[in-house]
């Protein structure tokens, strides 16, 4: 890809910084991976090794006994999936909106979601947690998926607008020129173009919301309705003294989804980030 | 082309001819994400800043008063929050700087035809979509005083007995930015990363063959086109290790002796293990105005940058 040839010191200088990044990146998650699977005696060693010598299974049963992980998972599905599936419900028309009629709204509507990526979460969760208490519904899931929406749409109205600017207008022109309808226009020539933009939105919802941590530890109290982010910091104890192996066999079981969608939506994910910035 | 340039005009311009019953179809594709934003975001945000300036507590039985300035004069006394805020600071800046020097650094060499790219390319990705929580428990294994791999290889190496670093009261503060740096490295690679691909090459190209060295190529070809992207990510970074919380609440929970309390970490207890609500909106709104500055000198620097083109 680049052009320009780098010879002798200067390549293996690269490569050897290479390295060092590579190792930076790779070492704590190689490292969780091989304490998730030690046996107990080897915890605690006090000459910790790289490879387990008897690689064992006991730390996810152990997790499972410790915890209520799969609860907390069903939680943390069911609250990921609702809010990824709202918020691009809610907010690819209005994104539509945006891209297509720029002015005065789509300006204020647009440095909103700047700012609203810029305030500090404390001085929205505490009106949100009064406001929520009120509705009756704080320490409920659903509760959760209405906090998680609202923080979704402007990411997700930022991604959106950008696909919506990458399906070029002339299309929507020449479908009206042929008698089509706007509806009509709408579903069957825009809506298509648009649909692997907004599967990316979705999943990345999906990951924000599976990931989330401060809203979660925040509005549910009940231990039996807490999401995977919080329960797994319950593994830490309260002296943060912790059962080493399980902690990290539950923490490798709770990356695993959003790592597989990450890689579902990676490219597109970072393509859809640069449109709508360069773009506005 | 005349329809397309027309059509491109008028895409600029407003367009009165679509007013009417056109407009009613745009609200109707606006409210369902409009009302939700208004209702349960720009509205609770007002709340939350009037709140700054009531005594709204918890478990209260008398009702909540307006109480002026108040809270903001208890802030200016309180020591613990203004070490809270320095720590902020220092964490912020810590973390945002080596963040991006790293993350520019790897930029370039992913830019670069190196084997093994696309190992670095997913490797750099897998910081982003993990869990804020994992990553701190991640860190904390090996960070672990015996059992972690840091200690194990400093003891291989004859570098001491190793440390307790996230107890130790001079090491806890660099052991989290360390991890802060970690986890927001591959957001910034890649943004970076597209400011460098959209660089032109022909310069590039022309400036080698006039034999500028790669230092001078960096600084007077790479530099200019990366800049805006450089500014808005680095702005942002900012603003999100400020306002971050998680990492540090599983790797320390603000300890040892406040160490490593972020703003973020003090306003939380503050809101919901004292039920100070009025108390902690008045801590958002200070930390409000840090990132509010923040974004002055970003938007100045911008209006600079625009003149000097």
């Amino acid at each position: 890809m680049s052009g320009l040839r780098t010879s002798g010191p200067g390549r293996a200088a690269q490569y050897l910084a290479l390295l060092g990044y590579l190792l930076f990146l790779a070492v704590p998650f190689l490292w969780l991976l091989s304490t998730a699977f030690k046996p107990p005696r080897e915890l605690s060693s006090l000459h910790p090794t790289w490879i387990p010598h008897h690689p064992t299974l006991d730390n996810f049963r152990q997790a499972f006994d410790e915890q209520p992980l799969l609860d907390a998972a069903l939680n943390s599905l069911v609250a990921a999936v609702s809010a990824a599936v709202l918020a691009v419900l809610l907010a690819t028309p209005m994104a539509y909106v945006l891209a297509r009629r720029p002015g005065l709204f789509s300006r204020a509507a647009t440095g909103w979601v700047i700012v609203s990526q810029a305030f500090p979460f404390v001085l929205i969760i505490i009106p949100l947690f009064l406001i929520l208490k009120n509705l009756r519904l704080i320490d409920s899931v659903p509760g959760l998926i209405v906090v998680y929406v609202v923080w979704a749409l402007p990411f997700a109205l930022w991604m959106l607008m950008g696909y919506v600017r990458a399906v070029p207008v002339e299309l929507e022109e020449a479908a009206a020129m042929d008698g089509a309808g706007r509806l009509r226009t709408l579903v069957s020539v825009t809506a298509p173009l648009l649909a692997p933009g907004i599967v990316a939105t979705a999943l990345f919802a999906f990951i924000s919301a599976w990931n989330e941590f401060f809203f979660a530890l925040v509005l549910l109290k009940s231990p039996e309705k807490q999401t995977l982010p919080v329960v797994l910091t319950h593994f830490l104890g309260a002296e943060g003294v912790a059962d080493l192996g399980p902690l990290a066999a539950a923490a490798l079981l709770a990356t695993l989804p959003s790592l597989l969608v990450f890689a579902l939506i990676q490219r597109r994910l970072t393509s859809g980030m640069l449109t709508g910035a360069v773009k506005s | 082309m005349t329809p397309s340039t027309a059509l491109q005009r008028s895409a600029n311009k407003p367009r009165p001819d679509r007013r009417g019953p056109a407009d009613f179809g745009a609200w109707f594709l606006v409210l369902p994400a409009l009302i939700p934003i208004l209702v349960l975001s720009v509205a609770p945000l007002a709340y939350g800043i009037g709140l700054a300036f009531t005594d709204a507590q918890s478990g209260r039985t008398s009702a909540t008063q307006w109480i002026g300035l108040l809270n903001f004069r208890d802030l200016a006394e309180d020591s613990l929050f203004w070490e809270s805020f320095r720590i902020g600071l220092v964490w912020a800046v810590g973390v945002t700087v080596p963040q991006f020097l790293l993350a520019l650094g790897l930029a370039l060499l992913l830019n670069q035809d190196l084997r093994l790219r696309w190992l670095a390319r997913a490797l750099a990705i897998i910081p982003w979509a993990m869990p804020e929580v994992v990553v701190g428990i991640m860190w904390r294994l090996i960070y672990q005083p015996d059992a972690g791999i840091l200690n194990e290889t400093l003891r291989d190496l004859h570098l001491g007995s190793g440390h307790d670093w996230l107890t130790g009261l001079g090491t806890a503060l660099p052991a989290v930015i360390v991890v802060g740096v970690w986890a927001g490295m591959p957001q910034t690679t890649v943004a970076l990363l597209a400011g460098l691909q959209n660089t032109p090459r022909e310069l590039h190209e022309a400036a080698a063959v006039d034999g500028a060295g790669a230092w001078r190529r960096f600084r007077t070809v790479t530099w200019p086109a990366l800049r805006p992207v450089a500014l808005a990510i680095t702005a942002l970074n900012f603003i999100w290790n400020f306002n971050s919380f998680a990492l540090v609440y599983v790797l320390t929970s603000g300890g040892p002796g406040g160490r490593t309390r972020l703003p973020m970490l003090f306003a939380y207890e503050e809101a919901f293990r004292y039920g100070q609500y009025g108390y902690a909106a008045a801590m958002g709104c200070a930390m409000v105005g840090v990132i509010a500055l923040v974004l002055a000198v970003r938007l100045a620097g911008r209006l600079r940058g625009g003149e000097q083109r």
